[in-house]
């Protein structure tokens, strides 16, 4: 077990690694740079600019520098937003992110896997056709639309819900029902199929044979075993919802990260772009490892061993 | 065992969304104010504003940007400050003298001048100020604004002292100032972001990021910042301001909404009073309502010819493309925020020393002229369009501009028999660098005034000039633009920049296409706010009359 923490520790490292190079290579190639504005600023300012930054040091000692601050844990100034560094806008804006992402998640997660499991367990009748028209609408119905709609009617003609905007918890609800459109449908498809098949095994017969209730063999047998390809997809589902969504945030004027992970692409903002694809490398390969201990908690076939996987 | 471990992992998730989702949501509003109630909880006037994106620095010497600019107006206050008409009106300082050859201004500032925390505000506070924003290690973006000072731009290019730089406090309240050239509108420069005075002890202790928190933000304007976090500032009156008894506000929120149609929701919805912009396909039923304003805004949108290949090297061809473009039609049918169709590249709104609009004075140097276009044409030897070479109009990726060049295309198409007009849109960034590199044909651009003098447009077409993406260069063009910055006759000065635009319309590097206006929403009882043309809004006597 803890010769395959470590290794998983290290493959992770040398992942991280890799997506730093990768992005930083991508990211000079891109024309442009942080400092360019419509109005030329004198070259003589210019090369100022270039100087506080360091960006007129060669690339490769840029690189190195970056990777010495990255392992100290300092990922840098932002260009664009001067006085705050890349530290300061994950520390202060993922919080938001992350109130607005894990109630995304528990409705997707609540919502998506109750309705899968009823409609499997009324495969082909009004239940089952009810709950799969309404996911069809979640998968193909863009979450700017659902959120353009909520707002219409809770905020504009109800004047139920403040329309935009964040601090109570009023301000939470719209976008995250939003954002939890799509997951949702997502995940009741995933558990109706996975459900749907779990039903079919043979040992389902044999434990209805055995006289145990019905209750008990879909909650123990069925739900239990249906579940792991949820658990699967919500690794990396956590991951992207927790980051923020740039749609969603911007029509809600929701001060979280996703923002930044679009914008800092537009501005060459070359420390917030480097700075948040860590931050997301982490995330995503920390849920997964966590999603793969899960897997251990369910399934007592799937076990984690030095050995091989 | 494995039962437990299921229902245990449901808990977490279900304890991480009541942590998460409600944590830290207690003690961030003290009063609702998002519910528009705020009257029936008592007297207090408060007005909201969107500015409309969160600011890219709290820094004034710093920053660039009008949504900075509109959050430093509250909060400080430079020698002068504008009024509706763009003029300089003394503030800090209460009188200014100028030397008779226009060089040496002498600012005197008020009596009893004190910081929002008290301390005393004094002509050295100016003096170093003004040298932060030069030194080379601070890199602001906007020092040159301050290169008209003498010494300045030596030093901010790192070959001069600091000390060789002539602006000095000859004691508390008197501060002078040496320029390089004489400069009218000077008096108007120090009212700009970049030459307010920052409280130096508070940058002193942490300089990179003094200006993060709203505790160490100290100003000298007729507001004070005391909140800003969650996508949303407070302001409240500055009782150290010495204008204090003008400020009738009780409070200011700032929204930071981006969206557009979010924002007019918001306006719709009574949760702001004031919008920063509006959806242009909205302007039509907004305009019903009344409470659509449409602001003048000093900026120019225009079409820019690289004069260096062929067909738009000739002038013949850009004048001839120039004359065939409808403008009423692109004001009307597509952009919709009431812009004016421009026959010349100064924007209205800059008064000259007699009071008259410098664009009124000018006139129009062209108009919509669809058989001398086809003359021009044919001159260039192109009759009908036949045999004219394949042009591509350059934009940076927006759906506005793509819709005015599609216009400007099958003007072309039908005024002139210009077949083979060609689109191509790029990011921004990319835009920028291709522009920079000449790699264009036609492109499109915008230009806003940065202060209210003619100068602020036409120095920028000089040869080699940075944002002179044309390459145009012309030998009479430069050497009367270095007596416009020599001579201290203000009258003869703008007869200069009049003929300086006649030549700029006879060469035909740019073409103009519309003048922008700021079109935006505001509630019936919100009065006494100040626009300023060259961006920002001032709400030092704003009132709210329900």
């Amino acid at each position: 077990m803890l010769g395959y923490l470590i290794r998983r520790f290290l493959s992770a490292l040398f992942a991280i690694w890799v997506v730093i190079t990768v992005t930083f290579i991508f990211m000079h190639l891109i024309p442009g740079g942080p400092f360019q504005t419509e109005k030329a600023i004198p070259e003589a300012i210019k090369e100022n600019i270039e100087a506080r930054y360091k960006l007129d040091q060669p690339l490769h000692i840029q690189y190195l520098d970056y990777l010495g601050n990255v392992v100290r844990g300092d990922l840098g100034p932002s260009y664009k937003y001067r006085g705050q560094t890349v530290n300061d806008i994950i520390s202060e804006r993922f919080p938001v992110s992350l109130q607005l992402g894990l109630l995304t998640f528990v409705i997707a997660i609540v919502l998506g896997v109750g309705a899968g499991i009823i409609a499997a367990l009324y495969q082909g009748r009004t239940p089952d056709y009810i709950t799969m028209f309404f996911s069809t609408i979640g998968i193909s119905v863009p979450s700017f639309i659902l959120g353009t709609l909520l707002m219409y009617v809770f905020a504009f003609r109800l004047g139920l819900l403040p329309a935009a905007m964040w601090g109570t918890p009023q301000h939470v609800i719209m976008p995250a029902v939003a954002l939890a459109g799509l997951p949702t449908a997502f995940i009741a498809r995933l558990t109706r199929s996975s459900m749907l098949d779990v039903l079919n095994q043979d040992y389902m017969r044999t434990a209805l044979a055995k006289g145990l209730s019905r209750l008990r063999i879909i909650w123990v047998h069925a739900v239990k075993n249906a579940i792991i390809p949820v658990i699967t997809y919500s690794g990396p589902l956590l991951a992207a919802i927790l980051t923020g969504s740039f749609i969603v945030e911007n029509i809600f004027a929701v001060p979280g990260l996703g923002k930044h992970f679009v914008t800092s692409i537009y501005n060459r903002d070359y420390t917030v772009i480097l700075g948040l694809t860590i931050f997301y490398s982490i995330l995503l390969i920390g849920l997964n490892m966590f999603v793969d201990f899960a897997y251990t908690l369910i399934d007592p076939r799937i076990k984690l061993t030095g050995g091989k996987e | 065992m494995k039962k437990l471990s299921f229902v245990v992992l449901v808990l977490l998730i279900g304890l991480a969304l009541i942590v998460g989702g409600c944590g830290g949501d207690g003690g961030t509003t003290d009063d609702g104010t998002t519910d528009g109630d705020e009257e029936a909880s008592g007297e207090e006037m408060v007005f909201r504003y969107n500015v409309g994106t969160e600011p890219e620095t709290m820094d004034p010497h710093l920053s660039t940007g009008i949504p900075e600019a509109t959050i430093m107006l509250q909060i400080y206050e430079g020698l002068t400050r504008l009024n509706e008409d763009g003029l300089p009106e003394p503030a800090i300082a209460e009188t200014i003298d100028v030397s008779d050859d226009g060089l040496v201004y002498t600012f005197h500032l008020r009596d009893g001048l004190v910081w929002s925390n008290g301390e005393a505000l004094t002509a050295e506070d100016f003096e170093k100020s003004w040298k932060r924003v030069l030194n080379p290690e601070l890199a602001a973006d906007y020092a040159y604004m301050l290169w008209y000072i003498k010494g300045a731009e030596a030093y901010n290019s790192g070959e001069g002292s600091v000390d060789d730089v002539m602006v000095t406090a000859l004691d508390e309240k008197t501060l002078e100032v040496t320029l390089e050239a004489p400069t009218s509108f000077f008096t108007s420069l120090v009212a700009f972001k970049t030459y307010y005075p920052l409280y130096q002890p508070a940058i002193e202790e942490d300089p990179e990021g003094w200006h993060t928190s709203a505790d160490t933000i100290v100003g000298n304007g007729p507001f004070k910042l005391v909140s800003w976090e969650q996508g949303q500032m407070e302001f409240v009156p500055n009782e150290n301001y010495y204008d204090a008894e003008a400020v009738i506000l009780d409070r200011i929120m700032f929204a930071m909404v981006e969206n557009e149609s979010t924002e007019l929701t918001m306006f719709e919805t009574g949760e702001i009073d004031m919008t920063h912009t509006v959806p242009g396909q909205e302007i039509p039923r907004l305009e019903e309502t009344g409470e659509l304003h449409i602001l003048p805004y000093l900026g120019t949108y225009y079409y820019i010819f690289q004069i260096e290949e062929p067909p738009l090297d000739d002038v013949n061809v850009r004048k001839a493309l120039t004359l065939a473009i409808d403008r009423e039609v692109i004001v009307e049918n597509v952009t919709q925020g009431g812009q004016l169709p421009a026959y010349a590249y100064v924007p209205y709104g800059i008064p000259e020393p007699d009071g008259v609009d410098f664009r009124e004075k000018g006139g129009d140097f062209f108009s919509y002229d669809i058989e001398e276009a086809q003359r021009l044409l044919a001159e260039a030897g192109y009759p009908g369009g036949e045999g004219f070479p394949s042009v591509e109009i350059l934009y940076n990726t927006s759906e506005m501009h793509k819709m005015i060049a599609e216009a400007i295309q099958e003007m072309w198409k039908q005024n002139l028999g210009i077949e083979n007009v060609t689109l191509t849109n790029q990011e921004w960034g990319v835009y920028l660098d291709t522009r920079d590199e000449g790699a264009f044909q036609i492109a499109r651009a915008g230009w806003i005034g940065d202060y209210l003098d003619p100068y602020t447009f036409i120095d920028m077409w000089m040869t080699g000039s940075g944002n002179n993406n044309s390459r145009f260069s012309n030998e009479e063009y430069d050497s009367l633009l270095k007596d416009v910055r020599m001579t201290d006759d203000d009258v003869a000065r703008m007869e200069m920049m009049h003929r300086l635009e006649e030549i700029l319309m006879e060469e035909m590097p740019v073409c103009p296409i519309y003048y922008y206006t700021d079109p935006i929403m505001i509630k019936d009882y919100v009065k006494g706010y100040v626009n300023i043309a060259t961006g920002g809004k001032d709400f030092k006597a704003t009132y709210i009359e329900k």
